[in-house]
């Protein structure tokens, strides 16, 4: 239990454990203050396993949402994994049984520590240090979730602003992959339609008209990035 | 409490968001070739995806109202910043966040 792949697996989990031991602990608090306890927050981290979504729950159970609602909300909250999945395929592909729970554990974060090239480029098996990153990464957040269910309240100096973590996460990855490259057209795409979409569809509802943009632009890109070979 | 209701709209909510994830393997795989435009789409879509983080993360940020995205703006920079300067996630991480968090308690 101490190769390569499993220390540079934690190493690059670190970030994540910062962001989600902050959030987890957030949502076992909100969830505690609900009057659902420490079982009821870990198996939601357990089985779930989806931050915004666990947030959003948090609000269907309280108001007793029909199990239409539930799936309908769930399906516009995660609808972004589909692209996780479409660009992990490959990657993916030869991790054996492995494979079922690293497709589980796909989330936002590890989906941006295991779609980075950077991560795992010193060890010889990839996959087992990406599994090994999805693993870590879920244990932080079970643990933050129990901690906050548990302990919340007792949290006494001011905490706001440290969910930041994960915003950081993602803009350190978005520079690492901008300098990973000359061609800076996805990138730009991602962001530019994003923006859009928001200030057009609105903070709840702009996601997937981002990603039906960020797909139709980027399809229509298909000619000309491929003759660059990114 | 044990809530018949609450625990189906978990194993509902598991439920989705197992089948999303595991959709795209689910479809592109079993033997096959994958298609070339798919392989494509996983070739881009994650430069374009983490712009798409970011965003989806400063979402709730109101330019038009005070204090206008400034201790966003100036956090996400100063960790752009210093990840170009010394490419240490744990760094620009930390670096960041304790910048925002005075920013947010403090000054703003």
């Amino acid at each position: 239990m101490n190769s390569k792949e499993i220390k540079t697996a934690f190493k690059a989990s670190l970030p994540v454990m910062a962001g989600y031991l902050v959030l987890g602990m957030g949502f076992g608090i909100i969830l505690n203050t609900k009057g659902y306890g420490v079982i009821w927050a870990m198996c939601m981290s357990i089985c779930v396993y989806a931050g915004s979504l666990q947030y959003v729950m948090v609000n269907l159970i309280t108001s007793g949402a029909s199990l239409i609602t539930t799936v309908l909300t769930a399906l516009m909250v995660n609808a972004r994994h589909l692209f996780y999945g479409i660009s992990m395929i490959d990657k993916y592909k030869d991790a054996g049984k492995k494979k079922f729970y690293m497709i589980f554990a796909l989330t936002d974060e590890t989906y941006s520590l295991v779609c980075n090239n950077e991560t795992a480029k010193d060890v010889e098996d990839k996959n087992k240090c990406y599994f090994f990153i999805s693993l870590f990464d879920q244990i932080y957040w079970i643990t933050g979730s129990i901690i906050g269910s548990m302990v919340g309240s007792m949290i006494t100096f001011s905490t706001e602003g440290i969910d930041f973590v994960l915003t950081a996460l993602f803009v350190t990855i978005f520079v690492d992959q901008w300098l990973s490259t000359k061609n800076h057209g996805p990138a730009l795409v991602g962001i530019f339609a994003s923006v859009a979409c928001l200030l057009v569809f609105g903070s709840e509802r702009f996601l997937i008209p981002a990603m039906i943009c960020i797909a139709t632009a980027l399809t229509l890109m298909r000619g000309k990035e491929e003759a660059k070979n990114v | 409490m044990f809530d018949i209701n609450v625990a189906l709209i978990v194993a509902v909510s598991a439920g989705v968001t197992i089948l999303l994830r595991f959709a795209p393997f689910l479809i592109f795989s079993g033997g096959k070739e994958t298609p070339a435009y798919i392989v494509y789409l996983g070739k881009v879509l994650p430069y374009a995806i983490m712009g798409m983080l970011v965003v989806f993360c400063l979402k709730e940020v109101s330019v038009v109202s005070a204090p206008f995205g400034i201790p966003e703006l100036l956090s996400c920079l100063l960790v752009a910043l210093l990840h170009v300067w010394k490419r240490n996630t744990l760094i620009s991480i930390i670096g960041g966040t304790l910048c925002y968090m005075v920013l947010v308690q403090m000054v703003f």
